[in-house]
């Protein structure tokens, strides 16, 4: 007889929140070893991994450890072992693991872990910010942000089609902003389980695989001699992660008969003067602002970034330069640097440099800690890029937007 | 331009305070002339390991001009002055940055000086030291290798005497009164002025034609290139074993052939095998398996890799079965319990000879460091309330 969960989890439309989702994929990309450790918003998705595995319906490894370091060291060594693994953290917790972070980048394996996005302590907040993912983005750690939890069966499959790419081989964060994807309930088509397995083949280690019939040294001490051609191969794998993504977006569409962008969610472009410019969950304030926005004639769109490593640089150049001005809008913060904008604006800027047609660029942080971005600071911002654009004139200035002032 | 480099090579923690003290009394000395010099050490090779070959390089140079041009390059290619502290590094050094055995004479420039503080005899100590296609100088300071801890090293005038010896091979770096001024304010005593003055004196280095010396060649091998490397930070791993020197019998683990650990040596373990009751203690206890079982169930200290811990002798429960001598008395890495199958007698004699011209007398039984350690160590220089030195006899 069916269990209940089976009888929940069957394919098609189901009403779930992005954590529960996320656990969907472990189950359908059968997963070999989880770990777990306890800190908001991340956590419901241990809670839903469990309870699968404690009804039956999803046979993994599942391990409680010790602390975050603990949790991500685990996950590594089973991970060179040849297990398919899945762990996660927020905030702070996800920075307790960083040594672990950077070794498993190092050494090249195919992790992946949820970034319940969670502002980084003090003051304790629960609330989504980006920082804590984006603290990966320099060390090979590829990062996508969701912005719905339907776009968590399409990333979260592809993160482990990609890093489990022998081309590849590189960890991978789903970064889910907190609260508002994590734990917010949609109707969500949820694939079969043999599409699933045409999709995605086991998780080959090859002769990497630390096993006693293969016998391997990871990671023996090493000085100049050597380091320098071992963060080149880092940097050509992720390299190929663009071109692997690509070819395995290709394959999604086909398998699972979707038609969405690899790199580029585009709402409303067609025509736009302007367009605003993030990522995650704010698509959706920004979307329907756009939409009240067009009804006053104002020619507004959108370009959401679906992953930030790998960075679609050229795919960015070519969207980006069609517009008069781009807003972009940062969750995050990068105290100090150019400008004093978000990661993220520095980062389109940088790809912007040197195109054939440069937009004027403006700058924006907004929704911090969790902050709702209201309807009002979308049209706010999109009226500050529009006003760019017709006076034809760049505007460096980063706006607080939000902000009590 | 005039630039003055040199290197001193020395043993990782135990020579590590002398190291830097030779590099910067010597600089200092220049810089009383208006020379301006750098001091600086080659960090890969791992100066805060036990007895891992290190160096230290310094510059001396006319002007800050002269001496950026140099020190831009931060490791010399070349230097006139090799100073080496522990005769057992002649037979080659092989760091902790992975690139083969590097000879001692290796960067010393052609014509320039290889200093060595040794109680051998200049033609005993060559035919350790790998043979090369240009001559150069080879200078002994009688006296045998100071060995101490991490903050310390031993008052023992080893530290003057290499600097007198420095200036001897090197007379333009600066006069003989500006070194003695350096050593006053540096190290201390005006027991060690007389000690460097009486090697500045007595020193007298021989010349060392090309091909003469040690005819082995340098184990060395490829770095590869970033698309030929295995991709994760993985090597192979050293597997399998085979039965002893690849015979039937006995039984010899798989070892790393990219990295030998012997240059780490500075005293082997000599065995008695009539004496051997087969209790495998040294076996099960050696942190670098480096026994092997032989065919009869002896166990053999393999030469390429013992690393010269002593542990072995300390854990050995049989009088003098096992003895830790000097590895400067040994110019072969062969199998002791060959030498013993092939002629008992003459392995006994042998092994009495290596033995009363090489033991390391006075090892202590929980550290394995020899007595050369046990002296109490002064901070950094000389001070005359503690000094064991009281006159220069006292530095031989």
């Amino acid at each position: 007889m069916a269990t209940a969960t089976e009888q929940q989890q069957g394919a098609g439309v189901h009403l779930l929140t992005g954590s529960e989702v996320m656990a969907h994929v472990c189950r359908l990309a059968d997963v070999d070893v989880i770990t777990a450790y306890p800190i908001r918003p991340y956590d419901t998705v241990m809670q839903y991994v469990s309870k699968f595995i404690a009804e039956g319906d999803f046979d993994a490894d599942y391990i409680p450890a010790e602390s975050e370091h603990g949790q991500f060291e685990i996950v590594k060594h089973a991970s060179a072992c040849g297990a398919r693994v899945f762990t996660g953290s927020s905030g702070v917790g996800w920075l307790y693991a960083m040594e672990p972070l950077a070794v498993t980048a190092g050494l090249r394996l195919p992790m992946v872990a949820l970034v319940g996005c969670r502002a980084l302590d003090d003051p304790g907040a629960f609330g989504t910010e980006h920082n804590d993912a984006m603290l990966v983005r320099d060390l090979g750690w590829m990062i996508n942000f969701p912005d719905t939890a339907q776009e968590v069966v399409e990333l979260g499959l592809l993160s482990y089609r990609v890093a489990e790419d022998p081309r590849v081989y590189l960890p991978c964060a789903i970064a889910m902003d907190g609260a508002f994807l994590t734990h917010s309930q949609a109707t969500v088509r949820l694939p079969g389980q043999e599409e699933v397995n045409a999709f995605l083949p086991p998780y080959d280690r090859g002769d990497l695989l630390l096993h006693p019939d293969n016998p391997i040294t990871i990671a023996p001490q090493a000085n100049e001699d050597w380091l320098m051609e071992v963060r080149r191969q880092s940097s050509e794998a992720a390299k190929n992660a663009y071109t692997v993504l690509k070819e395995a977006h290709a394959d999604f569409s086909k398998t699972f008969g979707v038609d969405t962008d690899p790199f580029l969610d585009e709402y409303m472009t067609e025509d736009a003067d302007v367009v605003l410019c993030g990522m995650g969950t704010l698509s959706l304030p920004v979307k329907v602002a756009i939409r009240e926005m067009r009804k006053e004639g104002k020619k507004v769109g959108m370009v959401r970034l679906k992953w930030f490593r790998p960075f679609p640089t050229e795919e960015l150049r070519a969207s980006l330069s069609r517009f008069k001005a781009v807003g972009v809008i940062d969750r995050d913060y990068s105290f100090g640097s150019p400008y004093h904008g978000g990661i993220v604006f520095n980062e389109v800027k940088a790809a912007m440099y040197g195109a054939d047609k440069v937009p004027h660029m403006k700058g924006f942080v907004c929704g911090l800690g969790g902050r709702e971005v209201l309807l009002e600071d979308v049209k706010l911002m999109a009226d500050k890029v529009i006003s760019m654009g017709q006076n034809d004139a760049a505007d460096n200035e980063v706006d607080w937007i939000g902000v009590r002032d | 331009m005039s630039v003055i480099s040199f290197e001193v090579i020395y043993r990782g923690i135990f020579q590590k305070s002398l190291a830097v003290k030779i590099s910067r009394t010597l600089i200092l000395a220049a810089v009383k002339e208006g020379k301006p010099g750098i001091s600086f050490g080659r960090y890969s090779d791992s100066p805060e390991r036990n007895g891992i070959p290190a160096k230290q390089f310094g510059y001396i140079a006319d002007n800050e001009e002269e001496l950026e041009t140099v020190a831009a390059q931060y490791e010399p290619k070349q230097v006139d002055i090799s100073i080496c502290v522990d005769d057992t590094l002649c037979k080659g050094v092989e760091s902790w940055a992975w690139y083969g055995l590097q000879p001692i004479n290796a960067v010393t420039k052609p014509g320039g000086t290889l200093i060595v503080t040794s109680n051998q005899k200049e033609d005993e100590l060559v035919q350790h030291i790998h043979r090369r296609d240009t001559p150069y100088k080879l200078a002994i300071i009688p006296g045998e290798a100071s060995f101490a801890g991490l903050w310390v090293y031993k008052d023992d005038g080893t530290d003057a005497r290499c600097l007198a010896a420095a200036l001897k091979a090197e007379p333009t770096m600066c006069s003989i009164a500006s070194l003695e001024s350096a050593i006053r304010e540096n190290i201390g005593s005006e027991t060690h002025i007389e000690a460097a003055r009486e090697v500045y004196e007595d020193l007298r280095p021989v010349e060392i034609e090309p091909g003469q010396g040690n005819d082995e060649v340098p184990f060395t091998f490829e770095l590869l290139k970033w698309h030929e490397m295995r991709q994760g930070v993985v090597i192979d791993g050293v597997g399998g074993h085979e039965g002893f020197r690849g015979g039937e019998g006995g039984y010899e683990p798989g070892r790393n052939p990219y990295f030998k650990k012997w240059s780490t040596r500075t005293m082997r373990p000599v065995v008695s095998f009539d004496k051997c009751t087969k209790c495998t203690l040294c076996w099960v206890a050696c942190p670098d398996t480096c026994f092997d079982v032989t065919p009869d169930g002896f166990f053999d200290a393999n030469m390429e890799a013992c690393c010269g811990c002593g542990v072995c002798e300390a854990i050995c429960p049989v009088k003098d079965c096992i003895t830790m001598v000097n590895e400067v008395v040994f110019e072969e890495r062969d199998s002791q319990w060959q030498m013993w199958q092939e002629n008992k007698e003459d392995y006994d004699k042998y092994m009495d000879e290596k033995i009363s011209v090489g033991k390391i007398e006075g090892r202590h039984p929980i550290t394995g460091l020899g007595q050369a350690f046990s002296g109490i160590g002064i901070e950094m220089g000389h001070n005359p309330e503690t000094a064991q030195v009281k006159s220069l006899q006292d530095l031989k």
